[in-house]
């Protein structure tokens, strides 16, 4: 590996933008790819496995290549800078998820409770209008206030990310899905919706939370939330 | 994944020789997907992983061979066979690690 390509493969992860690197494991050589713009056989083999998010061998005109992709963090936006994000901030940021939180009540999101967390004070409709949620994205809305999560919910329903949680006793969720029901949002959408947000661990402590919570994030993550057990928590 | 690039980096600047292994075969149940990395300086300091710690030593002690003479390198392990000091993996698997230097 060029030196070069080292220090250009740490920036394009610090600007938050995919590469690949092709690799001729016989000789040596290698080729950086941008799978958003590189249109060559080589360059659409690269974009395969950035959206898979999967490095492999492939072999494009005669030629072996093993393509190892970078892919930018994960991005997990926590809506209500409560108890249970607190945790959920550390173990996520360990998980390999850029954090942010968003909540408009000052006095819960400061950078005492949330040292090195970027914090937004805007509304959720604002703050993700200005930060929009994307393929690598997961939203959890914690506040337990309509006011405050149905504008995160509905921004996360018009985006593309992967995840979507709703903290929320099982009432709390149906209340929740007949509000989005009257916004216009169909069953199927709203299915997007994990809630009773997180796997049926038994958690109890803000942190156990956390931990069902970023366990039903992997889950859907890495198997589109396939063997997910059926057991909702039910937790208040 | 991500700090092992930061590490190379960072012991670079510093002045270090550095080499990366990179898992680039998988068979059967390895421990760690294709892709994964580690990162070792020339005093055998390293970060990130090619398996769960059964054949690191092994790489590091190929990667500070690969930053003395500069040559690539492509190191196979399969399931270790109990005898003293073989180097394999418990877990029955197979795997294919390559290591190059970081050139200046």
């Amino acid at each position: 590996m060029k030196r070069e390509t080292l220090v250009a493969l740490d920036e394009a992860r610090r600007n938050g933008r995919a590469v690949v690197r092709a690799l001729n494991t016989s000789s040596g050589e290698e080729r950086l790819v941008d799978p958003a713009t590189d249109t060559s056989p080589l360059g659409q083999e690269a974009a395969k496995a950035a959206r898979a998010d999967q490095s492999g061998t492939a072999e494009i005109e005669g030629r072996h290549w093993f393509l190892r992709v970078y892919n930018p963090p994960l991005d997990l936006a926590i809506v209500g800078a409560v108890h249970i994000a607190q945790p959920l901030c550390e173990i996520a940021k360990l998980a390999g998820y850029g954090v942010r939180v968003i909540d408009p009540r000052t006095a819960f999101a400061t950078p005492e409770r949330f040292p090195d967390v970027p914090i937004s004070h805007d509304w959720p409709d604002a703050a993700l209008a200005t930060a929009p949620l994307g393929l690598r994205s997961a939203l959890v809305a914690l506040t337990h206030d309509p006011k405050v999560d149905d504008p995160a919910l509905t921004a996360a329903l018009n985006s593309q990310c992967f995840y979507i949680g709703a903290l929320g006793s099982k009432r709390t969720h149906a209340a929740r899905r007949e509000r989005l029901t009257q916004h216009g949002f169909s069953a199927v959408e709203i299915d997007r919706i994990h809630g009773p947000v997180g796997l049926a661990i038994g958690a109890r402590s803000p942190a156990e939370i956390a931990i069902a919570i970023l366990a039903e994030i992997t889950l859907q993550l890495r198997t589109g939330g396939a063997s997910e057990p059926s057991a909702a928590r039910a937790t208040a | 994944m991500d700090d092992v690039l930061a590490a190379a980096r960072d012991w670079l600047e510093r002045g270090h020789r550095v080499a990366i292994g990179t898992v680039v075969k998988t068979w059967g149940s390895s421990p760690r997907p294709a892709g994964s990395q580690i990162a070792v300086r020339d005093d055998g300091a390293f970060a990130g992983s090619v398996s769960g710690g059964c054949v690191e030593g092994a790489v590091i002690e190929e990667a500070k061979a690969v930053m003395r003479d500069g040559r690539l390198r492509k190191l196979e392990f399969g399931v270790s066979d109990e005898q003293a000091w073989s180097v394999g993996l418990a877990c029955g698997g197979r795997i294919e690690v390559f290591v190059e230097p970081v050139m200046a």
